[in-house]
């Protein structure tokens, strides 16, 4: 394949037309039953099926997925589908691939072949899925640990709980390189967020060039930061900054990275679905582990601490933040040993509705 | 190709879990952008820092978004990745894929690009890991014509996403691939020419399980729900007794607003108590099923911590129709848009907005009554603005 030319890329792109319409995209099983499903049935984490009005059926076979794929590999997934699934394949919302078929004899041969690509199956019910992550140090400026490497190094540790063993409830898993967070971090029953812990370095040769003032200045959240006419640059003061990086990200030569000092924060309990006890946002519960490539086997043993004591203390069906509810926070780092600092009561905006205005609390 | 001993990253190809670091050394067999990557990474990895450049300004013709520039801040070490900015291709609702289709994208992808994927970017798209500005143009111009688009990023309406719907779901109570590939289509000029103070995102969710996390991250959540009552099969309900649930324990006494009852034999709903939250009907899908009429709860404002902590969407609008074309949907989409246009300051979302204006000023602008559906509780303190036509 040679590349277009100016003139035929010119000729032939289109714009505004958005993407291709989903009905191209359907298995002929799915536009038939479309809206008209009855009721689906779990058979193990990897495997379910669902049932139509009509009677129709549809098996799928959900496996797991490191997002970042290269094209062979995809390749490789399009030819199980071309095999055992008439052509179709789809990803979930949190990046697992689902192979479908309405033939219940494909579904073992079809999770052998993704296996046999290195794409286990899994993820499926009350259990841990895919973790949802961003990009780190493969490919963003702002990224202050590796995204796919931590993930991958809790995945293989709690790689169980994907595939076999199962958690009194779902639990949806998440991991931001910063604060930043694309993805649902900030509402995950468990989840890992990269974050800073030193005032900025300012470069000011190349604030003066690169960066409009107000906005630096407007951007600071804490007021921290306040123009320096004497250097045309601006100043830090130390006492207000809480390391959030958005100063950063409008003025780059503020330098918030610092290898040694930049880790990770554990926040935990927080879910989407307004199931039972409605949709909640994760909380502190561990504020710094240094970064420890490739394998980060200190936030790897915090998190499965961490699993493994909600397994054995929640009841069915209790997602991780019910499960804390019931027992209460005081409860929650009891149980799980982890230490209470001064990082733990939030000092910034949620103070007044965090602290506890009751003499009832367990020892 | 230049050859990179990787001793870190090869750590991360051990282990059950699929390895990303195989998928970077697959694409790095064919192309130079995938190879200096891995060797870039590496160096991360003993270095424990990022060696990427602040994005710059790249595009194609036309279009403000789409694309997402990225230079490596040792682009003579690692020429490869110089440039390796991003496409995002907008992806189909519901993110199925016949794989004819799927394939073209790839092989154009090896021609113009590291070879290297995410499916899918956190909001959705395709995207494209990795390409140089040269090849933005041609490698556009090779999709577009075969029927695909580019995604938002950007001040601008970021591609629209849903979960999957009436397409393999029981529980769907409107057609959320619909909703999101009209939405989509409708305001293709918004998406691909930022022109607002700010991202706004759409997310369509079918049901209150939002597994498309719409609650969290979209400035408007819209979430399927129903208005009747819930529909019992008492002989399904004794089914999944006699398989083991301890229908008391696990529904009954687990919701969350007491409006269910069990006498061993029938189970019984006090359906004007009942919140829709979905406990049941996900534990006990056979056997309970939302009926009436069906439309979705519009909420707003949801977003990430940055900067002043992160929100949850807000109830706006407690129910609302969904039948195409969604003239309603839209028509309350734009008042939005122009009060936000209007009032907000450069990066400033709507759920920020909302709490520096005020939730009147919000509720005025677009014309939306007060209502008790809205907040868990009144306000507790004795301080309330008046309006002259209050006292009137």
């Amino acid at each position: 394949m040679a590349w277009l030319t100016e003139q035929e890329a010119k000729a032939k792109r289109k714009t505004d037309i958005g993407p291709p319409h989903y009905s191209k995209m359907l298995p002929p099983v799915i536009a038939k039953n479309y809206g008209k499903w009855k009721y689906h049935e779990v058979f193990t984490p990897g495997t379910m099926v669902h049932v139509a009005e009509s009677g129709d059926k549809v098996y799928t076979v959900r496996v797991a997925s490191p997002r970042i794929l290269a094209t062979d590999n995809i390749r490789t997934m399009l030819d199980i589908a071309d095999k055992y699934c008439d052509g179709y394949i789809r990803w979930t919302t949190r990046n697992n691939v689902e192979f479908m078929t309405t033939n219940e004899a494909n579904v073992p041969l079809i999770k052998k072949a993704a296996e046999d690509a290195g794409y286990p199956a899994g993820g499926i019910g009350a259990g841990l899925t895919n973790i949802v992550h961003t990009q780190g140090w493969v490919h963003c400026h702002s990224a202050c640990t590796d995204a796919s490497g931590l993930v991958k190094a809790i995945s293989d540790e709690l790689f169980d709980y994907f595939a076999e063993k199962r958690l009194p409830a779902k639990t949806r898993f998440a991991l931001a390189c910063c604060v930043n967070m694309c993805g649902a971090v900030h509402c995950s029953d468990l989840a890992v967020v990269a974050i800073h812990r030193k005032v900025p370095v300012i470069d000011h040769d190349n604030v003066k060039n690169m960066c409009e003032i107000p906005t630096t200045v407007s951007a600071c959240p804490t007021r921290a930061i306040s123009p320096d006419p004497a250097k045309k640059s601006i100043k830090i003061n130390p006492d207000k900054c809480m390391y959030c990086g958005n100063c950063f990200t409008v003025c780059p030569p503020i330098n918030i990275h610092n290898p040694e000092q930049d880790g990770v924060a554990i926040v935990v309990g927080g879910k989407v679905g307004s199931l039972r006890k409605g949709p909640s946002f994760s909380k502190l519960a561990i504020p710094y582990i240094k970064n420890n490539p490739p394998r980060w086997p200190e936030v790897v043993e915090a998190v499965k601490n961490i699993l493994e004591t909600y397994a054995k203390g929640a009841r069915k069906h209790e997602r991780m933040g019910e499960w804390i509810d019931r027992i209460g926070w005081e409860g929650f780092f009891r149980e799980t040993g982890i230490p209470f600092t001064h990082q733990h009561i939030d000092d910034f905006t949620f103070m007044r509705d965090t602290m506890r205005t009751s003499a009832a609390f367990k020892w | 190709m230049k050859k990179y001993e990787t001793p870190l990253l090869d750590e991360l190809e051990k282990g059950p879990w699929p390895s990303f670091v195989k998928e970077i050394k697959t694409a790095a067999k064919k192309t130079e952008a995938a190879n200096d990557e891995l060797g870039q990474l590496e160096k991360s990895y003993r270095d424990k820092k990022g060696y990427w450049k602040h994005g710059g300004i790249v595009g194609v013709l036309g279009y403000g978004g789409g694309v997402i520039g990225r230079y490596s801040s040792l682009p003579n070490e690692f020429p490869g990745v110089a440039h390796f900015h991003t496409v995002r291709i907008n992806q189909p609702s519901g993110l199925f894929y016949n794989t004819k289709d799927l394939r073209v994208i790839l092989d154009l992808w090896d021609e113009y690009g590291s070879g290297l994927t995410n499916m899918h970017g956190s909001t959705g798209d395709m995207v494209m890991l990795g390409c140089r500005t040269e090849a933005l143009e041609p490698f556009f111009a090779e999709v577009s014509s075969r029927g695909w688009d580019l995604g938002g990023s950007g001040s601008a309406l970021r591609t629209p996403a849903c979960c999957l719907g009436k397409a393999r779901c029981e529980w769907a109570n409107i057609d959320t691939m619909d909703i999101c590939h009209d939405l989509t289509h409708t305001y293709q000029d918004y998406l691909h020419r930022p022109a607002w103070p700010y991202k706004f995102k759409f997310k369509v969710a079918g049901c209150a399980v939002d597994c498309v996390a719409s609650i969290a991250r979209a400035d408007c959540s819209i979430i399927g729900t129903w208005k009747g009552n819930i529909a019992v099969d008492q002989a399904a309900v004794q089914d999944y007794a006699k398989g083991g649930m301890d229908i008391k324990a696990e529904i009954v006494d687990m919701c969350p607003t007491g409006c269910m009852s069990y006498d061993g034999k029938n189970l019984s709903i006090d359906d004007a108590n009942c919140s829709r939250c979905m406990h049941c009907i996900s534990k006990m899908t056979k056997a309970l099923k939302g009926t009436g009429e069906k439309g979705a709860t519009i909420l707003i404002g949801s977003k990430a911590p940055i900067v002043v902590g992160s929100l949850l969407s807000w109830v706006i609008v407690p129910f609302m129709k969904m039948e195409a074309p969604y003239t309603e949907l839209k028509e309350f989409s734009e008042k939005i848009w122009e009060w936000w246009d209007d009032n907000a300051k450069p990066r400033e979302r709507t759920g920020e907005l909302i709490e520096s204006k005020g939730m009147r000023s919000f509720l005025e602008a677009i014309e939306v009554d007060p209502q008790p559906q809205q907040v868990y509780e009144p306000r507790k303190d004795p301080f309330f603005f008046w309006k002259d036509e209050d006292l009137a």
